[in-house]
């Protein structure tokens, strides 16, 4: 492993001039608070963000001035509601590169996304003795519902192996790629571990094949640009509460060629052109996949997270947080007892960790006292933890608004847990 | 704000780095497994009763300093207590925990278990206390089914 002076590029520790993380946490209404008498130190970002004055203020917004239904009433709110629900799906569209509009599916979050592909995709091309391939280092989203799916055709889910620390084995994956594979679907960044998948040779190699991949980017698509025809990937998915937008709101990009040829998801209004008792014909994409009436002011919300986003600029963004991890890492290293979880030589925000004979609960509970808020358990990754051989980790994430001082912080805090112990 | 060392006091440490009793009863007639999915503890509660008397009790499994400090005091005290007057141990210690007891309550009875009076402080920490003991109750029963937590 690479050491913490041969990661920092030269000149990356010095602050970048044109990211002031002080006036970005300003523009973060609920960072100002104490909890537990202390200041706030919130470390829980994989989990979800949260959101700046920008995005609370759309949403206020629309209940405010524009609450109204989309797609339907010829009434000027409704024409208001309906340009801004759809005005995110062009900066969506924008966000990620995608070719069309039309390849751009809102859904409730990354969750909803993976069960739409496993359902309308899966259960049209998976057959009794084929194959979907994942990793061992999913979310239980990206695990359970294609072992719904496997076990309604008799399929058979198969795994790609990790290392020790807690990297996709490339080699393996060749081998398990076969003529049964029928979907390839895997995460970009690990939530339990922080490790950065190699996604476009995951996508080539998967192509070589004729297998289409799904790419779960939950924990990506807020540290890191994104560009869907650059990697080549068949779908992506995200949700809106991890990119500093609000719940309820998810995107799932998929390749028109595909959405086109699978069947909807969900029926009922809005993903119809004319119903009669004996026939339903759809809709066209991407209202096909959205049956019913959508969270709009999420979805209106989500535009201003994007914005956001982009007015930050990931060059920044991506700079301050390699900073924080990097600064993180090495700090925690250095304490008594600690030891990380997860050390892959590409990682991004994730700082995953036990405490020599303390339980992560325990952990959580102390820090807690002191202000500090991160995730403890098994982060919805229990395959992660039985191959790491531990019950659970304690997780500080980072968004963009985290600082060094908040490391130090974590560390205070992390040497009161253990002198309540000792 | 509460004072950690109300949770965290020393004979609940001891418990944990020290658990007692904590090993299979071969000769137990009752168990049940207890698992809370939120944060992964694991316990298994064995427990020898032998004329509606509790003759012996054990237990193993993983879990933070809470759930394996209650486990370990647990099985201390229910040796020798009759069904009846463990299932009432139970709900005195459940009323404690949960800050249900009337503030002039005589502790004396819950004996070395008033120390987990900390815990009503921290209502996420509820069902790592009181895991066990739920377990512990599901053994007596006679049920079959894991006990979760959530």
């Amino acid at each position: 492993m690479k050491s913490i002076s041969e990661v920092l590029a030269p000149g990356i520790r010095e602050k970048t001039p044109s990211f002031d993380v002080q006036r970005i946490r300003r523009d973060f209404p609920i960072l100002g608070q104490s909890v537990h008498g202390k200041p706030l130190v919130y470390l829980d970002n994989a989990a979800t963000t949260q959101k700046p004055q920008t995005v609370i203020d759309a949403l206020i917004g629309f209940y405010t001035t524009d609450c109204s239904n989309i797609h339907r009433g010829v009434h000027l709110l409704s024409e208001r509601a309906t340009k801004a629900y759809e005005d995110t799906r062009i900066k969506v569209k924008r966000f990620i590169n995608a070719p069309s509009e039309r390849e751009v599916i809102f859904v409730r979050g990354t969750t909803e996304a993976i069960n739409l592909v496993a359902q309308s995709y899966g259960r049209t091309h998976v057959a009794a003795g084929d194959e979907v391939l994942i990793s061992a280092m999913e979310h239980h989203s990206n695990i359970v519902p294609w072992q719904m799916l496997c076990e309604e055709k008799n399929a058979r889910l198969r795994i790609v192996p990790m290392n020790d620390r807690g990297e996709f084995l490339m080699e393996e994956y060749e081998k398990l790629l076969g003529p049964r594979t029928r979907i390839v679907a895997v995460t970009q960044v690990s939530n339990a571990l922080g490790t950065v998948n190699p996604v476009h040779q995951i996508v080539k190699l998967a192509h070589e094949h004729g297998v289409p991949v799904l790419i779960d980017g939950a924990q990506a698509i807020q540290h890191m640009r994104i560009d869907v025809q650059e990697l080549g990937c068949d779908f992506y998915v995200f949700s809106g509460h991890k990119m500093y937008g609000p719940t309820g709101i998810g995107v799932l990009y998929g390749k028109e060629r595909l959405l086109e040829a699978m069947p909807p998801y969900q029926g009922g209004g809005d993903m119809i052109t004319s119903v009669t008792f004996e026939k339903t014909i759809f809709t066209k994409l991407p209202h096909k996949f959205e049956a019913g009436t959508p969270n709009i002011a999420a979805g209106i919300g989500l535009g201003a997270a994007v914005d956001y986003l982009e007015a930050a600029g990931f060059e920044n963004i991506v700079a301050h947080e390699h900073d924080v991890l990097a600064y993180g890492t090495e700090v925690l290293s250095s304490l008594a007892g600690v030891t990380i979880i997860g050390t892959a030589k590409e990682k991004t925000s994730v700082l995953s960790f036990v405490v020599n004979g303390i339980h992560p609960h325990d952990v959580g509970t102390i820090l807690d006292q002191e202000g500090i808020a991160i995730r403890t358990g098994h982060h919805c990754a229990q395959p992660v933890m039985d191959f790491f051989k531990i019950p659970a980790t304690a997780r500080a994430s980072l968004g963009m608004y985290n600082t060094r001082e908040e490391i130090d912080a974590l560390a205070a805090g992390i040497r009161k847990v253990t002198e309540v112990f000792n | 704000m509460p004072d950690l060392r109300e949770l965290y006091q020393e004979v609940i440490l001891d418990h944990y780095k020290r658990p007692r009793n904590f090993h299979k009863l071969d000769h137990a007639n009752r168990q049940a497994d207890g698992f809370n999915p939120l944060c992964g503890d694991k316990v298994s509660v064995y427990v020898q009763v032998e004329d509606g008397v509790v003759r012996d009790a054990g237990f193993i499994g993983t879990g933070c300093a809470i759930s394996t400090a209650s486990a370990s005091m647990m099985t201390e005290s229910l040796k020798g207590k009759t069904e009846a007057e463990v299932e009432k141990l139970f709900k005195r210690f459940h009323d404690l925990v949960t800050g249900q007891l009337p503030p002039d309550a005589d502790l004396a009875e819950l004996g070395k278990l008033a120390v987990f009076a900390g815990v009503r402080e921290y209502p996420v920490r509820v069902k790592c206390a009181s895991l066990a003991w739920h377990t512990m109750h599901a053994a007596l029963e006679g049920s079959k089914e894991t006990v979760a937590t959530e």
